[in-house]
């Protein structure tokens, strides 16, 4: 008991979940209106979008790769769905949450695919098709917001799955977008942990020449990966969609950082190979609280970024030194005798 | 069961324009440890992988594993007839745990879906008791020394079916300790009946644990010898067809200065007491195994590791460098062990490398490089060191171990220093250069600059120094020289520290 006890101390996760508690500590003493319950699922309601797509973000980056063309897929897989609704309002439930999820596999495959065959570099090429989708998307709907979705659209997201009452009798507690949020994460966890896709992924992170040694088919674990970021970003595109309501060409794009930034405060090597779901999960909790507690505090918004970067530089610094001193303390030569 | 576990015959293949290998005929009894011996470009690389079945030989030829003849070799075929090989760059994944290494291609094996983390653990903890060697499995490989992998990737090895093991270099980058780990290893497979082929130009380890050795040269096999057949003149002999002649260095006269003067230096886990006086013109031999200190004192004496405690004086006055760029204004050069990632860069141009330490005196009155200036310094070094490539603009990288080795010493002679420091200056690199190289650093001796050469190659030190130093364990346990002392004293020398 004694090791396991050491051995959580010793997590990046660990120390995460306590610089948050620290931070809620902190926030509420400064404003009281911060530390409470409803104001917690207000920030989990608020950070779903992202949480989600994290998920997919930090799959790709264990493969060594980054994707930042899923907000583009996103925009794109919400607005055909949001078309298709506005134009067949009777359209059956199942098609208007497979179809984003099939564009969005389909636009994320693409990247791969250009990966796999170019010998350029993964960030050029995603930055590339960020501004193919986002270019024919913005070309193609001409700007216009869409909205008026089916009843039973504007229903769901209002749905609670644990409820509680607030002083004023108003209903709030867990929605069941945060639901999904939470069963997206407990897929990826699973096919990190327990799959051998997942194993092949870290593998694949870790070392890609004796990936392709072992007999690991690099280009398919790569296509995975892409297309199960495109279809994470299509579910968001789904969520965002109930949350606001409306489908904008403009909306999404523009928040790759918040995802890239939770992901690697969360623990993930930028050079793939490491990271875990509850990493990023407290990752994306951490910034959420951080950016709604500034706002409670009433710090203009435009400091927001600042100290997002802020924390993001802190996090990463403590990291390398830690690992700095580890390596200084481990090795050199016995000269005792 | 065959008594032989592979029997390669009429093997050849050829590349464009060069034959690497010329009909060969070679085999492996079971439980054997063989050695494979050859200067570099003698094809052993190619005959592995020939035999492990990354290439395939011309036709006419006929493979024989465990008595079976394989028609039709590939990687995955000979890897699940028993052949594995552990390549120098190993093919572990430093982000998982051990046991995931250990484990991973029986997974992949068994096309599971889903990991059974119990199985793993139950897979790696056997492999490695089959071995004996005691390793956290729960460790991430990545934090493991390079002997440690070795083991995990041998363990790895073990969890298929293991006829023959093919170990390409295995001890470049171990310390004394961790080899007799390693050869504990070997001794344990043989006696399951695992054969074992290492390729290796070690003599101390080919006398140690070699069963049989085989010498190539120039893409045919000159013969199969045991241990005792052999010595280091013979081998040299086999290996080049050429005897090996060479001269002691001249003697230094007494009345000659000392140049530099080591007082107790002593640092914190790198070394302690060292003590040593080098004169004009001597070249001191500083020797031990991998671990006892040698490139920290050489980093020291070269600025980039400042001492903790005692004294250095160069030329008469003491010194605390603390960079090397005040050891180099004071006339100290290093020529690192790291000749790829310390000595040179690599996509640069050799006259880029060459020039690189001098830059400065060539600038004209704006501080733009006067080009021919440069070139005539360069010309001047490689018509002196014998340097051999195709234009001044190639990259560095296309030189060959010898050449390249040669650019960096060039480097640094361009500098004239008083004291040149070698670490390891003919690793990696064949006979015939290691010869040319030696005999430049005698002629820079005779013509007045210090020379202290780190060498764990017994024969280079016994050669070419005045005298020698022996480290271990971050001290100097012994001094003597080369006429005191015969190779076997020398190498038994090195076992005790």
């Amino acid at each position: 008991m004694k090791n396991y006890l050491r051995g959580i101390l010793k997590k990046n996760e660990f120390y995460l979940f306590m610089i948050m508690v620290l931070m809620v500590i902190v926030m509420s003493a400064i404003n009281p209106n911060f530390g409470t319950l409803e104001n917690g699922f207000d920030i989990l309601r608020g950070t779903t979008f992202i949480g989600i797509c994290s998920m997919g973000f930090l799959v790709v980056l264990i493969t060594g790769g980054t994707d930042i063309s899923f907000t583009a897929t996103a925009t794109v897989a919400q607005y055909i769905m949001a078309l298709l609704m506005v134009s067949n309002p009777n359209i059956p439930v199942v098609f208007v949450i497979l179809v984003p999820m099939v564009i969005g596999a389909v636009l994320g495959s693409v990247n791969a695919l250009l990966i796999n065959r170019l010998k350029v570099p993964v960030i050029i090429i995603t930055i590339a098709m960020l501004n193919t989708y986002y270019g024919a998307i913005q070309f193609f709907s001409e700007g216009e917001w869409l909205y008026n979705f089916p009843e039973w659209f504007a229903d769901f997201p209002r749905i609670l799955l644990i409820t509680f009452k607030n002083e004023d009798g108003v209903a709030y507690g867990l929605t069941s977008l945060t639901a999904i949020w939470i069963l997206v994460a407990l897929v990826t966890s699973v096919l990190l942990r327990f799959t051998m896709l997942g194993r092949k992924i870290y593998a694949l992170g870790g070392n890609q020449t004796a990936a392709g040694r072992e007999g690991i088919h690099v280009n398919r674990i790569r296509i995975f990966a892409h297309s199960f970021l495109g279809l994470i970003a299509g579910i968001g595109a789904i969520v965002h969609a109930m949350v606001t309501q409306t489908a904008a060409p403009n909306a999404i794009v523009g928040q790759e950082f918040n995802a890239v930034a939770a992901v690697v405060l969360g623990g993930a090597s930028i050079a793939g190979g490491g990271g875990s779901v509850l990493g990023t999960l407290l990752g994306v909790l951490l910034i959420a609280t951080l950016k709604n507690g500034l706002t409670v505090m009433g710090v203009p918004a435009y400091w927001h970024q600042v100290f997002i970067g802020l924390t993001l530089v802190i996090s990463i610094s403590v990291t390398a030194i830690r690992e700095k001193m580890a390596k200084k303390n481990a090795g050199g030569i016995n000269v005792e005798s | 069961m065959s008594e032989k576990t592979i029997e390669l015959k009429n093997i050849s293949k050829v590349y464009p324009g060069v034959r690497a290998l010329d009909t060969i005929n070679f085999e492996i009894g079971r439980g054997e440890v063989h050695c494979l011996v050859g200067q570099n470009g003698c094809g052993k690389s190619t005959l592995i992988k020939i035999m492990s079945g990354v290439e395939k030989p011309e036709p006419g030829a006929e493979i024989y594993i465990n008595g079976e003849l394989c028609k039709h070799l590939n990687s995955h075929i000979s890897m699940s007839k028993g052949v594995q090989v552990i390549y120098q760059d190993l093919s572990l994944f430093s982000n998982l745990t051990v046991k995931e290494n250990i484990a991973f291609r029986d997974n992949i094996r068994k096309k599971s879906l889903f990991v059974n983390w119990k199985e793993v653990d139950k897979i790696a903890r056997k492999a490695l008791e089959l071995i004996d060697v005691d390793i956290d499995i729960n460790a991430k490989v990545g934090t493991l020394s390079i002997a440690q992998q070795q083991l995990v990737e041998i363990a790895k090895a073990l969890t298929g079916d293991l006829s023959l093991l093919i170990l390409d270099e295995p001890t470049a980058s171990l310390t004394g300790k961790e080899v007799r780990s390693l050869f504990r290893v070997i001794t344990n497979l043989k006696n399951k009946g695992i054969s074992i082929l290492f390729v290796s130009h070690k003599l101390n380890e080919i006398f140690e644990i070699a069963e049989k050795v085989t010498v190539m040269r120039d893409g045919k096999i000159i013969g199969d010898f045991t241990p005792s057949e052999l010595d280091h003149d013979r081998l040299v002999y086999l290996m080049t067809g050429m005897r090996e002649l060479y001269k002691q260095p001249k003697p230094i006269g007494n009345d000659y200065e000392v140049v530099m003067e080591a007082r107790n230096l002593s640092k914190n886990k790198n070394y302690k007491d060292i003590s040593f006086k080098l004169k004009k013109g001597e070249i001191l031999g500083i020797t031990g195994l991998l671990g006892s200190g040698r490139t920290e004192l050489a980093l020291t004496l070269f600025g980039m590791n400042p001492y903790d405690s005692g004294e250095l004086i160069f030329e008469g006055k003491a010194v605390k460098w603390t960079s090397n760029r005040e050891a180099c204004a004071a006339g100290v050069g290093y020529v690192p062990e790291d000749r790829l990632n310390c000595g040179l860069i690599m996509n640069q141009s050799i006259e880029d490398n060459l020039t690189i330490t001098t830059i400065k005196s060539y600038l004209s009155r704006f501080g733009l490089i006067n080009s021919g200036e440069r070139l005539k310094a360069l010309n001047t070094k490689v018509k002196e060191l014998g340097i051999k490539f195709s234009m001044p603009e190639a990259a560095v990288k296309t030189l060959s171990g010898g050449n390249s080795q040669k650019v960096v010493l060039a480097k640094w002679l361009l500098v004239n220093p008083k004291v040149l420091i070698l670490d390891e200056p003919t690793i990696g690199i064949d006979v015939i250069a290691k010869n040319s190289i030696h005999t430049l650093i005698k002629s820079l001796a005779e013509n007045g600059m210090s020379i202290i050469m780190i060498s764990d190659e017994v024969q280079e030190v016994l050669q070419n120094c005045h005298r020698i130093l022996v480290m271990s364990k971050g001290r100097i346990v012994f001094e003597f020289t080369p006429d005191q002392i015969t190779d076997k004293e020398l190498l038994e020398k090195f076992n005790l520290a």
